[in-house]
């Protein structure tokens, strides 16, 4: 089909493997959020926070340096599991502001325009689809997550030494889980909530209000009924019980670890059921 | 070619067509499907084997649904459908490597550049990038839409973006195009566009279409054969071609100061005729040529005004499978 001639010819050259068409869809994807320079921006301000975290600790390890600015302290940086998970808090509610911006525009255009059909007349299936997408989030919100909090603990092993690094080996996988648990919610949660309402502005904001006024309305329920079964409802406070318990931080809450985790889990499934009722070619009307 | 043998369709029709591919391009075996409680296609039997097929019917029919059922959108609740040898249920990946499909809504990515979007979807078929990236120029220069590839498709207007997706749907070099209603919402010079385009990919014979349309007009300007659909039951079968060439006896005739007295001359001769005003439809008999008609016509001093070969119209086929 050359240009000039303007005629229809059919392809006869080779086909990529059927495994890599999810990653056509993340690579498009992709370069069309960093398209946008607001996205860009908030993208470039989740590194800030790591960067105090790591000169927190390059400080906590040079005493003399510190000691320099007036006598000031360095006991009272002490980089060990509650420092990690407040690094993981903060890049937390980032990676949640991430995704409220940056999530719905992954499948609401696709939705709001028919695209679907299009996708899936092709050896592409729905599953691929919704990977395709997902894997977009889910290396976005690694980039500002477990990958620099493994820089963190890397720098601190090196300046720690292997002792501390034996001891504290554990860190790494909890912040490797950790990460990969709130990535997996926030991820299900904006690709569910931009398919059901296909507007990409209104699942920006319904995403916001799942996790704030969730946990108001949790807190109406718990007053109202005299009872903490609200808590269920606020998705951030649910996490938190996981993440301390992964840090081994003592957590004093109503609900347990347990209950949390299967919460999280059942959040989770209806944000898969939603993807799987609506993530379709055509909607069926029975 | 054997086509339709269906119990309960309105009508059937056995026909031969030289040179047919050796796997049909659509098989049907009881196909049916149903939502909830409705039946949507009803017992769908047929064999089609033309380059390019049209799927008539009325708003409702089924033809979307049959379209879709074998795309594999949506699962048969009964019989079995095979498109180029492939069974819907169990190789839907298979048959999907095969297809172009141009659907029927608008169905775009509205930030994006028609060229990266045809790229992108000819990708998702199995292009390597780099092919993809000049299959998506070359399939929008071959719709027409060279000037415009760089812009948003949010900006294009209906008949452009029915282009475009003419376009994705040809980009990776499909066997079987498949258009749900290829000229919707378009205006007259943009519907003839469409259907010159449909017509210069048919003959380029490099791949077969599947046309669905409730409009006529396109089914007969570009299919060779016609499936009519009504109420999820096959109404018809049509082999336009075959019909084409079988009508060639079919004269109607516009004349002046005929009479009985002229019609009768022709009657003896064998051929039928039917008489209404100043026209007059006749079916030529073996042996009888039209310079037997000026004669006659001649001898009685009638004047023929105007006389045409007359086949059936797509219209008249239509309407017949419509009960109407």
């Amino acid at each position: 089909m050359a240009v000039y001639r303007r005629t229809y010819t059919s392809y006869v050259g080779p086909l990529t493997p059927s495994w890599s068409r999810s990653l056509v869809l993340f690579r498009y994807s992709r370069r069309k959020l960093f398209r946008s320079k607001f996205q860009t921006g908030l993208f470039v301000l989740c590194f800030f926070f790591p960067l105090g975290c790591l000169l927190t600790i390059y400080l906590a390890h040079n005493l003399s340096f510190l000691e320099r600015f007036g006598g000031v302290s360095a006991s009272f940086i002490s980089i060990d599991n509650k420092f990690f998970l407040t690094f993981l808090g903060v890049q937390g509610v980032l990676a949640f502001v991430l995704t409220a911006f940056a999530g719905p525009g992954l499948i609401s255009p696709d939705l709001a325009n028919g695209a679907l059909p299009l996708y899936f007349c092709r050896p592409f299936s729905r599953a691929e689809y919704v990977l395709g997408k997902a894997s977009v989030l889910a290396i976005l919100l690694s980039q500002i997550t477990w990958i620099p909090g493994l820089v963190l603990f890397a720098v601190q092993a090196s300046l720690a030494g292997t002792a501390w690094t034996w001891d504290h080996f554990w860190i790494a996988g909890s912040l490797v889980l950790s990460s990969f648990i709130w990535i997996a919610v926030l991820s299900l949660l904006a690709m569910a909530l931009s398919a059901w309402v296909r507007w990409r502005i209104v699942a920006g904001a319904l995403l916001l209000a799942v996790l704030f006024f969730g946990a108001g309305f949790g807190q109406a329920i718990n007053a109202v009924m005299h009872t903490q079964s609200g808590r269920f409802f606020d998705i951030g406070y649910l996490m938190t019980i996981v993440w301390t318990s992964l840090f081994r931080v003592e957590n004093e809450g109503p609900i347990t670890s347990g209950q949390a985790w299967i919460a999280l889990l059942i959040y989770c499934a209806i944000c898969l059921a939603l993807l799987v009722r609506k993530v379709r070619a055509y909607e069926v009307i029975k | 070619m054997s086509t339709v043998i269906q119990p309960g369709a309105a009508e059937s029709t056995s026909q031969t067509v030289t040179a047919a591919p050796p796997v049909p391009v659509i098989e049907l075996q009881g196909l049916s499907v149903r939502f909830g409680k409705r039946d949507i296609l009803k017992d769908l039997t047929c064999s089609l084997r033309g380059r390019a097929i049209g799927l008539l019917g009325p708003n409702g029919a089924g033809k979307s649904t049959l379209i879709n059922t074998l795309l594999g959108f949506y699962p048969p609740t009964g019989g079995s459908a095979r498109v180029l040898g492939f069974d819907v249920r169990r190789e839907t990946r298979s048959i999907r490597r095969l297809i172009g499909y141009m659907p029927e809504n608008d169905a775009f990515i509205s930030k994006m550049s028609a060229v990266s979007f045809v790229q992108m979807m000819a990708e998702l078929s199995g292009l390597p990038s780099a092919a993809a990236l000049e299959r998506a120029h070359e399939a929008l220069f071959c719709v027409g839409l060279a000037e415009a590839r760089y812009r948003e498709l949010g900006t294009y207007s209906l008949g452009m973006k029915q282009l475009a997706k003419l376009a994705q749907a040809i980009a990776h070099g499909a066997k079987l195009l498949i258009l749900d209603e290829p000229t919707n919402g378009l205006d007259p010079s943009a519907r003839q566009r469409m259907i010159r385009m449909i017509r210069d990919i048919r003959d380029s014979k490099q791949l077969q279409i599947v046309l669905c349309s409730h409009l006529l007009r396109d089914v007969e300007d570009t299919c060779e054969e016609v499936l009519i659909l009504n109420q999820g039951r096959i109404a018809h079968y049509s082999n336009l071609e075959e019909e084409r060439k079988a009508n060639k006896r079919f004269l109607e005739l516009e004349t002046y100061g005929a009479n009985g007295d002229f019609t009768e001359a022709i009657e003896k001769l064998g051929c039928e005729c039917a008489v209404t005003a100043n026209r007059l439809k006749m079916i030529l008999a073996d042996g009888v040529e039209v310079r037997d008609i000026y004669r006659i016509a001649a001898e009685r001093d009638v004047r023929i005004r105007r006389l045409n070969f007359r086949r059936d119209t797509l219209e008249d086929i239509f309407l017949k499978a419509m009960g109407n």
